[in-house]
């Protein structure tokens, strides 16, 4: 039975004038049709109409945002003209990617009941259907917590939980695990499939990271750039999409057809035509620089009351060296940078900037220095990077990043422009895409050439292009002689950008090695290539397409 | 005594010491109410700190542990404070009167046009204490409210609010859910602005902080409220939108009559012959809306409060402590009043005493709130190779 049913649909915000008919749409010609039971794929770039699309299901567009809808959407037999958001919501469950921004009570218990109340189901109906969604989405020891101390999974299983109650035949998520350490999304997924295969629920979902979901994926919706919709089974999407999961690329750099979707399907395509790969002995092999200490603490503890966020740690970071830390949500990574930058709480402990002798200019704690010359020394994208943008323009974002770090004039537009070229300098930063935000705040904090740049969680929200940019973006810094360390969930970003991992947990580092090493033998961290090529050594496939190219030129 | 004890726990046990359970939030509201008109109608110290008293027994014993909860502290350093603003300003500018000279300010002269106005001067303890007693009294009703806000949760009362008015209701639920994370999110955005080396004072600080924290602000409200409605907030099955509107329009129109009619029946001036009726007239056209958008939204509570025993417990309780005030008050009225001229201790009349007992009889006679149980740690730590 067709669920869902999109006819010839257009969909067009108006442009700042408020004009639909002269802005150019977002969804141009869309027709699709998802049957019941379907979990349903939707990926593009960032910024292509993914949001807009999954928004359309649940009518929160255009009813909310506004725009101009041509064409005929149809979900579970209701027109979306007649029926607001409102009258949707026994239909279709909606989540959105950040849970904590849509609970509306207090409670675990009181948030699964709301959508309930609001339907008007009879007590002892909601009673039955709270516990079984609990039990379903292993929550029921949570029952009563306060929804601000859950952990981001937990808060998110929570958040699908509350849409559940109300029995949909349809949940869209717009990426469910965006903000979740591995570990979290997996349990987020684990539920999803569960719903798929025992409940028979519809599922329409949209993931950066489709490494995570595209084994689930009963079709993929693919969203063009310029808003046009492709519709198909995996296999046929995944042979020339724009986006691509590792997995993907290496079989397309491999040329296996049909392209696996899963490590286990490419590990045995993998098993068959070894001959192909190039030899283990031409894996990469480390050459060591020169390097020295660019910043270092000793025994640096952060207590926020009688929590420690982090313990006890000595760790020292080398000038042109990628340092990627991982762990859990809560790990105390973030607290560690703000700790070592000199901005955030510091309990005990020491930090230095550089080593005697080295070509690192600022010496001492950086927590003693002003914060315009700290900043010059030592640099800080924290998770929301916006926060540190406030101008209407992001040409006078720069002008004032200029002035502040006491910079040529010119030089952060220059940056930017180096690292994102095109973007209309008269623009409001918040009307740019994620990964051109995140730009200009790294092209701010750069202004005052530091020695020493970190970056918490910055690929939140980034697509396969736009982390690739940034892992370029960082190399070069690396180049230039900077001290790179950035805090990341993101194992297949961790793997194509370290130098170093560093893994935390509880407030402690408790790994500290080559990427190598921490990461293939993890079973969270390790990223597709590896498990898909182990106990071949490469990471990424731009590792094996090294290997392959070297391997073709030794021949 | 042993068997007067025993007897007591034992109807306590009966009657009202039953399993945890939140109170109704209304029966909390009534209560805190009470206390706050006893607040307004004395000035004797001594009944004012033993409202305060009582506030404060009750709530550490019966709060929640909600954001709400927490906050009651807040509520008294206000008041604090609200006492200190008072003090300062008659010293600086109030009313000097009384024989007792503490110590003397030099006294500025204004022009005629701000007569009743004394810039310094001399401050004597009468006045003083005047100045300390009103402010105590503010204080004191301002305590009444924190208590009610920490007792019972503002979200919980909320729900109770009429379908018909859903655009007000979600503006209310995003208000009192985002103040908050507002708090938090300028925390957030200070510690950003020392990122970019800019710890700017005054306006143009001011600017930095506030248009990234009101960006956050706005587009978590919009979330919040996008959630609702997907969730199905304010959604009637069977009504027309012409229907809605006659609903809106009789309950809103119904309230502003009823708000002109009171503020009729509170002051002397213009309309007072009409006040009454059209306070009656206001009411019940509310009454006829929100009846009407009741059978036209069909929600349901789920574990809703009941309203048994300690619910009227309660509202008695305050109420109690009313009447012997206001019976203290026929009687005698000085007792409510701190002598100041001739300056003099306070009384402490025995059944307003009395009554604040029976006041604080909630702080052992309800059930116990319901604490969420320490949140078990569900992952065990992850195994990390070295």
């Amino acid at each position: 039975m067709t669920l869902i049913r999109l006819e010839d649909v257009t969909l067009t915000y108006g442009d700042s004038l408020g004009d639909e008919l002269a802005a150019q749409p977002t969804l141009r010609d869309v027709r699709l049709q998802v049957e019941e039971g379907e979990l349903v794929l939707v990926i593009g770039p960032t910024g292509s109409g993914k949001s807009t699309l999954l928004g359309l299901l649940g009518g929160h567009v255009p009813h909310f945002t506004g725009g101009l809808l041509r064409g005929r959407v149809e979900v579970a037999g209701r027109d979306l003209r007649e029926h607001r958001p409102r009258d949707l919501a026994d239909v279709v469950g909606v989540v959105g990617q950040n849970p904590l921004a849509g609970f509306v009570t207090d409670t675990v218990e009181e948030e699964l009941a709301y959508a309930m109340e609001q339907i008007g189901l009879p007590p002892a109906v909601m009673r039955k259907r709270v516990e079984e969604t609990l039990d379903l989405l292993g929550i029921a020891e949570l029952r009563h917590a306060s929804l601000r101390d859950l952990s981001g999974g937990q808060q998110q299983r929570v958040a699908i939980g509350s849409v559940l109650t109300a029995h949909p035949r349809i949940l869209v998520l717009d990426e469910p695990t965006s903000a979740l350490d591995p570990t979290g999304a997996e349990d987020v997924l684990a539920a999803l499939s569960r719903l798929v295969h025992d409940l028979g629920v519809t599922v329409v979902v949209a993931e950066h990271r489709i490494e995570r979901v595209i084994h689930l994926a009963d079709s993929i919706i693919e969203v063009g750039a310029t808003g046009t919709v492709r519709h198909g089974s995996p296999a046929e999407i995944m042979a020339d999409a724009r986006v691509a999961p590792p997995v993907v690329e290496l079989a397309r750099l491999l040329h296996w057809s049909p392209v696996p979707l899963s490590i286990r399907d490419a590990r045995r395509r993998a098993a068959r035509d070894g001959s192909a790969l190039p030899s283990v002995e031409s894996a990469p092999v480390e050459s060591p620089r020169p390097a020295s200490t660019a910043v270092s603490a000793e025994r640096l503890v952060v207590r926020y009351g009688d929590v420690p966020a982090v313990s006890d740690v000595t760790v020292g970071f080398d000038t042109g060296t990628v340092s990627v830390i991982m762990g859990r949500n809560g790990a105390g990574k973030s607290s560690l940078l703000w700790a070592i930058q000199g901005s955030g709480p510091r309990t005990s402990g020491t930090v230095r900037l550089g080593t005697p002798g080295s070509t690192v200019p600022h010496r001492g704690d950086p927590a003693d220095l002003p914060p315009a010359e700290r900043r010059r020394a030592i640099t800080l994208v924290p998770q929301s990077a916006s926060d540190l943008l406030y101008l209407e323009t992001v040409a006078s974002e720069c002008d004032q990043a200029d002035a502040e770090s006491g910079a040529a004039p010119g030089t952060c537009a220059g940056l930017l422009g180096a690292m994102v070229p095109g973007i209309d300098p008269a623009s409001h930063p918040r009307d740019l895409s994620e990964g051109q935000r995140l730009a200009l705040v790294l092209a701010v904090q750069l202004t005052g050439e530091p020695g020493v740049v970190m970056l918490d969680e910055p690929t939140r929200g980034l697509d396969y292009p736009a982390k690739a940019a940034l892992t370029r973006v960082l190399r070069d810094m690396v180049v230039a002689g900077r001290c790179v360390v950035v805090s990341t969930h993101d194992v297949e970003f961790a793997a194509g950008v370290a130098d170093r991992v560093l893994v935390m947990a509880e407030g402690e580092v408790v790994a500290d090695g080559d990427p190598h090493e921490i990461l293939v033998s993890s079973p969270a961290f390790a990223p597709q290539v590896s498990k898909v090529l182990a106990p071949a050594p490469w990471l990424t496939v731009d590792d094996v397409r090294a290997a392959l190219v070297e391997a073709g030129a030794s021949r | 005594m042993a068997t007067t004890r025993s007897s007591l726990s034992t109807l306590a046990n009966a009657t009202f010491a039953a399993l945890p359970r939140p109170l109704h939030p209304a029966a909390w509201w009534g209560w805190a109410l009470s206390l706050a008109v006893v607040a307004s109608v004395t000035t004797n110290p001594l009944l004012l700190l033993l409202i305060v008293a009582v506030l404060v027994l009750v709530v550490t014993s019966r709060r929640g542990d909600s954001p709400f909860a927490r906050a009651f502290r807040y509520y008294l350093v206000l008041g604090g404070v609200i006492i200190a603003i008072r003090v300062v300003l008659h010293i600086l500018v109030g009313l000097k009167t009384g024989t007792i000279l503490l110590f003397s300010l030099p006294e500025l002269e204004l022009p005629s046009w701000a007569a009743g106005i004394t810039l310094g001067g001399p401050v004597y303890l009468e006045g003083l204490l005047r100045a300390m007693v009103e402010g105590l009294r503010l204080a004191t009703i301002i305590a009444c409210i924190g208590a009610a806000n920490a007792l019972a949760n503002p979200k919980r009362l909320l729900r109770a609010f009429p379908g018909a008015l859903h655009d007000i209701g979600t503006a209310l639920v995003v208000a009192v859910s985002v103040a908050p994370q507002l708090a938090e999110s300028v925390v957030r955005v200070m510690r950003a602005r020392t990122l970019r080396g800019d710890h700017r004072r005054g306006l143009r600080g001011l600017r930095h902080i506030a248009i990234p924290v009101l960006h956050d602000t706005l587009e978590r409200s919009i979330q919040l409220a996008a959630s609702m409605d997907a969730r199905g907030y304010g959604r009637r099955d069977h009504a027309t939108p012409a229907a809605e509107r006659v609903t809106t329009a009789l309950t809103l129109g119904g309230l502003v009559v009823a708000m002109l009619g009171l503020y009729g029946v509170f002051t002397t001036v213009g309309f007072s012959v009409l006040s009454w009726p059209l306070l009656a007239a206001g009411l019940l056209v509310t009454w006829a809306g929100l009846r009407r958008a009741g059978r036209l939204v069909r929600r349901t509570a789920y574990r809703p409060d009941p309203w048994a025993a300690p619910e009227w417990l309660t509202v008695v309780s305050g109420m109690v402590v009313v009447a012997a005030v206001l019976a203290v008050r026929r009687s005698t009225p000085d007792a409510l009043t701190m002598p100041l001229e001739p300056l003099g201790w306070p009384a402490l009349p025995p059944l307003a005493v009395l009554g604040l007992l029976v006041a604080a009889a909630p702080a052992v006679l309800t059930p116990p709130p319901r604490t969420a149980r320490a949140v078990p740690r569900t992952r065990e730590p992850q195994e990390v190779a070295a």
